[in-house]
């Protein structure tokens, strides 16, 4: 049961050959077990889960199950969840108990999910390592020397673990596919608007998006399906009718079943900067695309390589004002001694963050002032513009676009963090994407030096989500790299 | 040097807070003086992971007023955050709208003075703008600390900033009356100063006539006309000093202290905030079709500057009495349906029972029109009585003394139930004229001496002598006839 998929997971279910409660019990007992080795959740609800899981069970046995009813999950902490700890990561938050539960959390429990607890992430999703987190950084279940990726790494290696079955994300930067691809496993961004960001807490609000990680595009379907939707409670809520994303998902109907399906390869993803190991496994993952059906075809992204500062000036500047609520003064830390106003928010605000979210404030400040504003932040919004007008020409030429997820596989721990640029390098594939607020999907295509695991970007059209999911099921049912689990 | 020496220059900056039920970025209410922090919600008080949405019926709001001034109301408008922290701004910042505005321009014609001083001035307008109110903070005594009350915080405000076109303070209060009372006509604001929904900021510099502008500063948060008044003018004097003592007047914020009647620093130039706006990238441009327009547009009210005009134009009034009964929505909509009830043809004597007896009577016992005793069928129904000589106009004021007090229900009743009614009979008239004759022989000779006087008081003889109910016209008619014939 520990490694089935949700297909498997739902037919045991209402076969009653398991109960949701035994399931759930199965998975805390791994988290119990595991979690203290890869610090991959910062809050485990073994009361609530298991409460959850009784009241799936009589809606099972009622016979008025839906697809995710009584499946265990998990949510990043950077999503409200009512009545539990919800810290974002952060020292700041440390006492944070919400009173409301986001959007996609309220979805999710209506569907009758469990949710097992929160899990670990940079803090305020500020990261790609998981190094960032108040927490402690988590450990990469294939080898926990490494880093996991992040921002969302505590959902990838919960998943990758098998802590969790499926586990829900954000993607600002990269911070759903990059941990997926670290991790071997499976994860989806959708279309910026697709999922809501009410109960998400923000980072960088124009290019936050809630994502879905499990270990297969079949799983990340139905997660994502009951996570999306319109929310009038979030302005940039895209009002369209409720989709499944599990639609386009059919059994190969012949050994060529991505024939006519044109794979756009953009020529700066493969010039230079990705490591020789990640080089072959792509390589190999186009190669198994062409023997499915699909066509290749060399496209152009001239300015993907302005999304990275682009990027550090848009987020930043959006963060040190969507980070300016955690003041002391309503709830999270406040410093227990200060003289006057002024003081207090400073001791505050310098206790309850870390160095890399200060680091980020402070030039978002920095590029939001008086002065600089036109030169950085205008300037910004122009490349932004650029880089998705290139990925409009682009996806006239094609259907979706591959390359790698991440340029290397996972790092060090510790390796990266006295060099913060180095760090934001490492996600030169993965931000453009958000930066033109497409969906994108990453997908384990092999492994490289040291048995890490190797991932496969897939970028689609606005609201292609269905068209990736499909496209990397197939992949899936040809290969195996989804069914390998770390040692 | 003396004051004439200078040239004021004013502009104003006004919030005004729009009477939506709920606040422009969450559905809590905005109902004023509920106990702290009741009517703040998860949106309000800025949880983490809160969204803002837009009141579409704050935008409903500022197309009004950009109609009613004749504005571009913008087709796309941007929403910005203004950036600083303080304890009763939960967010650290004010959304708030800084480079596209959704109103841009328009006039306001006011009036200044009175009788022969009177003039009208047109003044133009830079913008208004939405945004939210910020929560209170309270420096009452909580053990030290201070209070944080959220209600108001996210409250919807249309921000409407003036050109620096007035030139003194009698002007800005004209202008700030002309503007509230505006709001109010077309529905968007309560105009309830003491509660804070009307608040005034004045710009103020002074030069020498035809010179550069001076340097301004700015007096915040004047929530009485009075008080708009004595700050400008104690300011304007304080700056003439402060020149020609040969000191430099500073760009700074002051506050307006109304026990001193002085104003005084609250902070300099040097001090100000750099706010970083931008775009607010949770809430989408907003957008204003040419449809939406044209249906807030057509539930419009006739403005009062239309008013006006259709009243000296139709009804024939003079330009003073048009002015005056549009003053405010109130007398407007009172004086209207007074003449829609007594019929056009009796337009002027409504107006004058309005601005006259009826003005004069609520002045007295301190009532609004809309709370008047009186209601406009009343009224007219008194009019009419009078213009078709049922009764005179000074048995008029005993009947509108009686409708005041509830002493009937229409003019009709208390005439028939008083007896009021204007005698018309010439013979009954000349018999009692015969009456007052004999009885006052001297008045008689003396008139026929030359002294006019006498005549008068002969007249008010007879008319006591009907209990004020005989024909005043016809008594002088009759009189005169009996003494020269």
């Amino acid at each position: 049961m520990i490694h089935a998929s949700l297909t498997e997971l739902r037919a045991a279910l209402d076969a009653k050959q398991i109960s949701s409660v035994e399931l759930a019990t199965l998975f805390l007992d791994r988290i119990a077990a595991h979690n203290p080795t890869l610090n991959a959740f910062i809050t485990v609800d073994r009361d609530g889960a298991l409460e959850a899981a009784r009241a799936a069970d009589a809606r099972i046995a009622a016979g008025q199950a839906g697809p995710l009813t009584g499946i265990p999950l998990a949510h990043k902490d950077v999503f409200c969840t009512e009545g539990l700890l919800t810290t974002c990561g952060s020292k700041m938050l440390s006492n944070f108990v919400s009173p409301y539960d986001a959007h996609a959390v309220a979805l999710l429990k209506a569907a009758g999910a469990v949710t097992l607890g929160k899990t670990n992430m940079d803090e305020f999703a500020m990261g790609s390592s998981n190094e960032n987190s108040h927490y402690g950084p988590v450990k990469n279940p294939w080898d926990t020397t490494r880093i996991p990726g992040g921002s969302s790494g505590g959902s990838a290696a919960a998943v990758a673990a098998r802590l969790a079955p499926i586990a829900t994300g954000t993607d600002t930067g990269g911070s759903v596919r990059q941990p997926a691809c670290h991790t071997g496993i499976t994860g989806i961004k959708p279309t910026y608007g697709v999922v809501s960001r009410y109960g998400m807490i923000a980072y960088a609000s124009s290019l936050d998006q809630g994502g879905a990680f499990g270990a297969s595009a079949a799983d990340c379907a139905a997660l994502l399906t009951a996570m999306a939707g319109f929310d009038e409670r979030d302005s940039t809520s895209l009002d369209r009718p409720a989709e499944d994303y599990t639609r386009e998902l059919a059994a190969p109907a012949n050994d060529r079943p991505l024939a006519g399906l044109r794979i756009g390869l953009p020529r700066e993803f493969f010039a230079e900067g990705m490591a020789d190991d990640v080089r072959a496994a792509v390589d190999a993952a186009l190669d198994e695309y062409r023997r499915l059906g699909a066509t290749t075809v060399e496209v152009s992204l001239p300015n993907a390589k302005l999304a990275i500062p682009a990027y550090y000036v848009i987020a930043p500047a959006e963060a040190s004002s969507n980070l300016s609520r955690f003041d002391g003064v309503r709830y999270g830390h406040r410093a227990a001694e200060y003289r006057d106003l002024a003081e207090m928010y400073a001791k505050s605000r310098a206790e309850g963050f870390g160095a890399e979210v200060k680091r980020r404030i402070l030039v978002g400040t920095y590029v939001l002032s008086h002065g600089y504003y036109d030169a950085y932040y205008l300037q910004a919004q122009k490349l932004r513009r650029l880089i998705a007008q290139d990925f409009r020409a682009a996806f006239g030429e094609c259907d979706v676009i591959a390359g790698p997820t991440s340029p290397t596989t996972a790092w060090a721990i510790g390796e990266k963090t006295d060099d913060p640029v180095q760090m934001y390098l490492s996600d030169i594939y993965t931000i453009a994407v958000n930066l033109a607020g497409l969906p994108g999907l990453s997908h384990p295509c092999g492994f490289g030096a040291g048995k890490l695991p190797v991932g496969l970007q897939l970028i689609g059209d606005y609201f292609g989500e269905a068209r990736l999911l499909a496209t990397a099921h197939q992949y899936q049912q040809a290969t195996d790299w989804h069914l390998r689990r770390p040692g | 040097m003396s004051r004439s020496d200078w040239e004021v220059v004013i502009g104003l900056e006004v919030h005004a807070q729009l009477n939506t039920a709920s606040k422009i970025f969450s559905g809590a209410s905005t109902a004023f003086g509920a106990e702290p922090n009741v009517q703040a919600c998860a949106v309000d008080i800025a949880l983490p992971g809160v969204l803002p949405v837009l009141n579409r019926g704050a935008v409903e709001r500022a197309i009004r007023f950009g109609l009613a001034i004749g504005a571009n109301v913008a087709p796309r408008s941007v929403f910005a955050r203004k950036n600083y922290f303080y304890p009763d701004l939960p967010k650290g910042y004010q959304i708030s709208q800084f480079e596209l505005p959704v109103v841009q321009g328009g006039t306001i014609t006011i009036h200044v003075g009175e009788g022969d001083k009177a003039y009208e001035k047109t003044v133009h307008l830079t913008r208004a703008h939405l945004e939210e109110d910020a929560g209170k903070s309270l420096h009452e005594d909580f053990h030290g600390m201070s209070g944080i009350d959220l209600n108001r915080a996210g409250t919807p405000l249309l921000e409407i900033v003036s050109e620096p076109d007035m030139r003194s303070s009698a002007e800005a209060v004209a202008y700030a009356r002309t503007l509230h009372a505006l709001v109010r006509w077309i529905d968007i604001c309560d105009g309830n100063m003491q509660e804070g929904s009307f608040r005034c900021d004045a710009n103020v510099s002074v030069r020498r006539p035809g010179g550069p502008l001076g340097t301004r500063r700015e007096i915040k948060n004047l929530n009485s006309f009075r008080f708009l008044q004595q700050a400008i003018d104690y300011e304007v004097q304080w700056q003439i000093d402060t020149i020609e003592d040969g000191g430099k007047v500073q760009q700074a914020t002051v506050l307006f202290d109304p026990d001193t009647g002085e104003t005084r620093m609250m902070r300099s130039k040097e001090d100000a905030h750099d706010y970083r706006y931008f775009p607010d990238p949770d809430l989408l441009p907003l957008v204003i079709s040419p449809e939406w327009q044209a249906r807030v547009a057509s539930g419009m009210p006739e403005l009062p500057g239309a008013m006006k005009a259709r009243f000296m134009e139709q009804w024939g009034l003079s330009a003073y009495d048009a002015t005056t009964l549009t003053a405010s929505k109130e007398v407007a909509t009172f004086y209207q349906a007074t003449v829609d009830a007594a019929g056009v043809a009796l337009a002027k004597p409504c107006a004058n029972w309005v601005m006259g007896d009826l003005a004069a009577r609520l002045n007295k016992a301190e009532l609004d029109i809309s709370a008047s005793p009186v209601s406009p069928a009343q009224l007219a129904g008194l009019v009419a009585r009078i213009s078709d000589g049922t009764i005179s106009n000074n048995i008029g004021k005993k009947v509108f003394e009686a409708l005041w007090n509830g002493g009937g229900a229409t003019a009709d009743a208390i005439i028939e139930a008083q007896g009021l009614r204007q005698t018309n009979d010439a013979g009954a008239i000349e018999a009692m004229i015969d009456e007052v004759l004999a009885a006052n022989q001297k008045s008689v000779e003396e008139f026929r001496a030359g002294k006019e006087k006498a005549f008068n008081a002969l007249v008010g003889q007879v008319m006591k002598a009907s209990k004020g109910k005989a024909n005043p016209a016809q008594v002088n008619e009759l009189l005169k006839r009996k003494l020269e014939g």
